[in-house]
Formats: structure tokens, C-alpha cells, sequence
């Protein structure tokens, strides 16, 4: 089964986990970060992909 | 210390990480390289380290079950090579998948652009935890 949608969510959450511990040092900054991060890019990609849903290509 | 890195003399003026050896910066970022994390482990930031041993390692993993594609060093295709370079970023790994003959890739696959992503995004996400480790050790950090 391909579910394009848990591609990006497992590819989300790893770059955002790698982005939350290098920009942040505290463990409770890291987990914040990161969720804000892994929130931000499925938003952005159903939000981009509703857009994108009337293009005819 | 003789061979100390300028930045570094710099950062320990200001209260930050001693200043270490230029031979065991260039070690660490070689390390660093050749296993993700490992320069953070290095340097005693263990649950960084493992953060990226675990998240870089898995990506690697997702991107060659996903049939994505180790691409080949051909300077007659520039976006080819780059990506050849950024597939460079997991040292270990990569030496492993090419080894083993994994990452030949499946065109037709419907995942192969998820696998080529996966791939080519950890090799890049591990250059800048390299250049992390390699901040930490001059005291920028």
C-alpha cells in the first residue's frame, strides 16, 4: 500500500527531530520546537496540496 | 596551547568550551561524517547524538527500501552529481548500501521519488549536523 500522506508524515517528524536537536539544547525546547516544526510542514503540505487540487497537470 | 583553532581561543575568552586541537577537530568532524551523531557523542552531548544516529540512520534506511536511487558521480549531469554529493553526507551508511549493491533504485517504483528524498536529505541534514559538531568543538556553541 503506498499512503503518500505517511510518507510525508515519517519524513516530517525525522527532519524536524534532527532540526529540534540542532537548534535547540533543552530536551522540553527540543520537543516544543520539534512538534511546532512537524505541525508546520503537514499543515503546509495539505494546504499546498488543496491549492494545487484545481491545477489540470 | 600552540595549535589551538583561532575561534576557539576566541570562545574561551568569553567563558565558553576550551579551545581543542585542530587535529582532533578535523577527527571529530571525520567521525562526525563516517557515523551520524557521532561527533556529538564525541563531545558528551549524548542525547543529541543519538537523536541524529537514530532520525539520519532510519531516513537512509526508508530512503533505499523505498527503492530510491544512489546516484553516481557524473559531472556531465550537474543535478546528478549534487546529488551524488549530498547521497555522501552518511559516510558509513553509504559505504554499507554500496557494498551490499543496495540503492540501484526502481524508476518505475511508486515510491522511487520518496526514496530518492529520504536519501539524499539525510546525506544533507548529516553535512549540517557536521558543521554542529564542528561549532561545538571551536566553543561557538
Amino acid at each position: 500500500m503506498t499512503s503518500h500522506l505517511l510518507y510525508l508524515a515519517v519524513f516530517s517528524f525525522l527532519v524536524s527531530a534532527v532540526f529540534a536537536a540542532l537548534l535547540r539544547d533543552e530536551p522540553r525546547e527540543q520537543v516544543r520546537t520539534g512538534a511546532l516544526m512537524f505541525g508546520g510542514f503537514l499543515a503546509a503540505a495539505i494546504v499546498l496540496g488543496w491549492l494545487m487540487y484545481p491545477l489540470p497537470f | 596551547m600552540a595549535k589551538s583553532v583561532k575561534s576557539g581561543t576566541r570562545a574561551s575568552a568569553v567563558g565558553r568550551a576550551p579551545a581543542i586541537e585542530r587535529s582532533t577537530v578535523a577527527a571529530l568532524c571525520v567521525a562526525a561524517w563516517i557515523i551520524p551523531g557521532a561527533g556529538h557523542f564525541w563531545q558528551g552531548r549524548h542525547q543529541k547524538g543519538f537523536v541524529f544516529l537514530v532520525a539520519l540512520s532510519l531516513m537512509f534506511a526508508l530512503g533505499l527500501l523505498f527503492e530510491g536511487r544512489i546516484f553516481p558521480f557524473q559531472p556531465s549531469e550537474p543535478l546528478v552529481a549534487l546529488a551524488a554529493v549530498a547521497d555522501l553526507g552518511l559516510g558509513l551508511p553509504y559505504a554499507i548500501a554500496k557494498f551490499v549493491g543496495a540503492g540501484a533504485g526502481n524508476v518505475v517504483a511508486a515510491t522511487y521519488e520518496y526514496g530518492n528524498t529520504f536519501l539524499i536529505v539525510a546525506g544533507l541534514l548529516n553535512f549540517l549536523v557536521i558543521i554542529d559538531a564542528f561549532d561545538i568543538a571551536l566553543g561557538r556553541k
